[in-house]
């Protein structure tokens, strides 16, 4: 994985100025015929879905919730089509459940969801770590906590998805700010789960989900698609589902092929039978938390505007990065050196990326859509966390131009 | 029982034992009583799947050499319906605990049901908590001592054959670890059966049970079995209708639901004329659909 991407504002993945707000173009029924190579003005859920299906989703379990029904309803229409399987199940618990038993017979699998039921996935995403499963979870988040607010969006989840579920561990978690990083990033969130046999949660907010705007769907091969690594140890050779190869991966054998297996949630051993032994206990412990935290710098992914010579830097992330970008454009056409570092990977936290890009600014401005979840984390990872500030909101709006220049000139000292 | 045609150690992991069941339970009498029907239905060991959840009858799933998946307690089901659904041609056997099924899981349970989906449910009723230390289970029934109900409990039991008959389920029959003969031939039906198979068996738990109600010993439940226990359809239970009855209370056919989704798939994939097809004919479709 490429670390931070140098972003120029005239790239093509620059994100579209000022904020968008939802459209008013009439709905239109997902496509029924494939895709690929098409170019669509669609919500960020088709956007998602349409990223799903180019990486080869085979399976998708899921319950309705708002605001992320679209991309069951989307999946249910699509997968079919290919001769692929769609349930809707009787909970969320039961959907991720269902998603992890289909990965095992060799399927890409994928649920969506949002906050309340993103809560009731935690004990089967526990599962999902322990047992390294490869699986796509996608949470649109709403207001919280509890049922909050169903069709404002928020960013409150950010840390849930961290710290969920119970125990030591690690995770993935990606994000995106249009609908053509939106759908990128769906598909390398199945490339990542493939790769590390583990969860990666696609996170972005209700305002994305439901914002229409141009999507271009790459030809097949445009992206790459990480295929399963599956074992070639043969028929009658005793096959060890859990044995780390040095190259730190684990070769998977299908449910129905010639290797029986078991498959477990308790501490395991190579063969995937419980075990207390400190060692196996110690080593898988840390395995399932090495694989991705040691992995942080290689995981990180971003997009970097003006950040050359910046001397007040915006950090952000999903929609509120959307506004971010028009007010340091704006800036800049000004003369005012300000820039913008929108993260794309959330967990593993990029540290070191966050460290570099304020070393030399005078001050940083985090903008986000909750409390400071992501601000806490950016305070302690930067060299001085008294440059800091928190600009955000939590009335379910999206945060404005207005917002973060009154954020600014309190920062630069011109009171409000 | 009969002589397997496979020596029984064939179906068994012997890394895995010694078994961490305590002495008089009744599970292993079940574990035995499945390995038979595997071997009398001539199964391939790659062909099965053992999904399980949590507690003393999950960890059956482990004992056996076939495609296993220990899961979450009470959500052997939701799992066991992505892996039948994802590669419909596999057997799903799932031993559960009556708390596994029918307390944390009993949504899972009457869903399950409800789809008619291809999986043969055990249900290791011991009517405790055993794994945990003797709670009671929504199947211990009133007036039960238990470590949760030192006054005796005041909950009542759930019925797991009407449950499961009334979610939907299209085989279902109770039997224990006593009828030994008929617990081996009540699987076999269950396992070939075609749709959602609901097996109660009542199996002793002397350790946690037995122990807390009247300090029954294992021979002593397995005796209470053989007399309190009277077939359905009997001359021997019209005349006592409180005795429990065993036996297979419903066996019937119904579209099952791996084959309906094919029926979706054709659907999707043959247009719109397909589309206006009459809903139900799935099943039907199905049996000449494309895979």
């Amino acid at each position: 994985m490429s670390n931070a991407t140098a972003g120029s504002p005239a790239s093509g993945t620059t994100p579209a100025s000022g904020p968008a707000t939802t459209g008013t173009t009439p709905a239109s029924g997902p496509a029924t015929t494939g895709t690929t190579g098409r170019t669509l003005c669609v919500p960020g859920n088709e956007a998602c879905a349409e990223g799903a299906l180019y990486a080869g989703v085979g399976f998708f379990a899921g319950y309705p919730i708002t605001p992320s029904s679209e991309i069951a309803e989307i999946m249910s229409r699509r997968l079919p089509e290919r001769g692929n399987r769609f349930i809707q199940m009787e909970d969320e618990i039961s959907s991720l459940c269902a998603i992890v038993g289909a990965s095992l017979t060799g399927s890409k699998v994928m649920t969506a969801t949002s906050g309340p039921g993103f809560s009731l996935m935690q004990e089967a995403l526990g599962y999902g770590i322990m047992a390294e499963i490869p699986l796509v979870i996608v949470d649109v988040m709403r207001g919280g906590p509890s049922t909050g607010m169903p069709t404002q969006g928020s960013q409150g989840d950010v840390n849930q998805v961290r710290w969920g579920t119970h125990g030591d561990h690690s995770i993935i978690a990606l994000t995106a700010s249009t609908n053509q990083t939106l759908f990128e990033t769906t598909v390398r969130a199945f490339n990542l789960a493939e790769t590390y046999r583990t969860p990666v949660v696609v996170l972005y907010d209700e305002m994305l989900g439901h914002l229409r705007e141009r999507l271009s769907i790459p030809e097949p091969g445009e992206l790459p698609l990480v295929e399963r690594l599956r074992t070639g140890v043969p028929e009658g050779v005793d096959y060890h589902p859990y044995l780390i190869r040095d190259d730190g991966r684990l070769p998977m054998s299908d449910f129905g092929g010639v290797h029986r297996y078991n498959v477990t949630g308790l501490y395991h051993d190579m063969w995937g039978f419980p075990s207390t032994d400190p060692h196996t206990v110690d080593d898988l412990a840390h395995h399932i938390y090495d694989k991705i935290e040691l992995r942080a710098d290689e995981l990180a992914q971003a997009q970097e505007f003006y950040m050359e010579d910046a001397e007040i830097v915006f950090i952000s992330y999903g929609s509120p990065a959307r506004t971010a970008h028009q007010v340091v454009h704006q800036a800049r056409m000004n003369g005012q050196r300000l820039g913008l570092l929108e993260l794309q990977t959330i967990w593993p936290f990029p540290a070191r990326m966050v460290r570099d890009a304020c070393r030399k600014a005078r001050a940083t401005i985090v903008v986000e859509m909750n409390m400071g979840q992501m601000y806490y984390h950016i305070r302690n990872a930067v060299e001085n966390p008294r440059s800091v500030f928190l600009s955000n909101r939590v009335d379910g709006r999206f945060i404005t131009p207005k917002d973060l220049r009154r954020v600014l000139r309190i920062v630069e000292g011109q009171g409000e | 029982m009969s002589e397997t045609k496979k020596p029984a150690g064939y179906y068994l992991r012997e890394r895995f034992m010694p078994h961490l069941w305590c002495a008089g339970c009744g599970h292993g009498t079940v574990l035995n009583g499945l390995v038979r029907s595997v071997d009398e239905l001539g199964l391939k060991k790659r062909e099965i799947v053992m999904v399980s959840g949590i507690g003393c009858s999950a960890r059956m799933a482990g004992y056996l050499d076939f495609h296993t998946l220990h899961t979450l307690h009470g959500r052997a089901l939701a799992f066991a319906t992505g892996v039948k659904l994802s590669r419909p041609e596999l057997k799903i056997i799932c031993p559960l605990g009556d708390g596994d099924a029918l307390a944390i899981g009993g949504n899972h349970f009457i869903h399950a049901a409800r789809r008619n989906i291809d999986i043969t449910v055990l249900i290791l009723n011991n009517r405790i908590y055993g794994m945990t230390g003797g709670q009671y289970s929504p199947l211990s029934g009133c007036g039960i001592d238990a470590t949760t109900a030192p006054y005796s409990s005041i909950d009542e039991a759930f019925d797991a054959v009407r449950l499961a008959t009334a979610s939907g389920a299209t085989f279902v029959a109770r039997t224990t670890t006593f009828h030994v003969h008929q617990m081996q031939q009540i699987l076999t039906q269950a396992i070939q059966h075609k749709g959602f198979s609901v097996v109660e068996v009542l199996s002793q738990c002397p350790t946690h049970f037995g122990r807390k109600n009247g300090g029954l010993e294992a021979v002593d439940m397995l005796k209470g079995y053989q007399q309190n226990t009277a077939p359905v359809g009997s001359k021997k239970l019209e005349n006592s209708p409180d005795l429990i009855p065993v036996g297979v209370f419903v066996d019937e056919e119904r579209a099952e639901y791996c084959d309906r989704y094919q029926g979706v798939i054709d659907r999707a994939q043959g247009g719109a004329a397909a589309r206006t097809a009459p809903v139900g004919q799935g099943g039907a479709a199905a049996q000449g659909g494309a895979p």
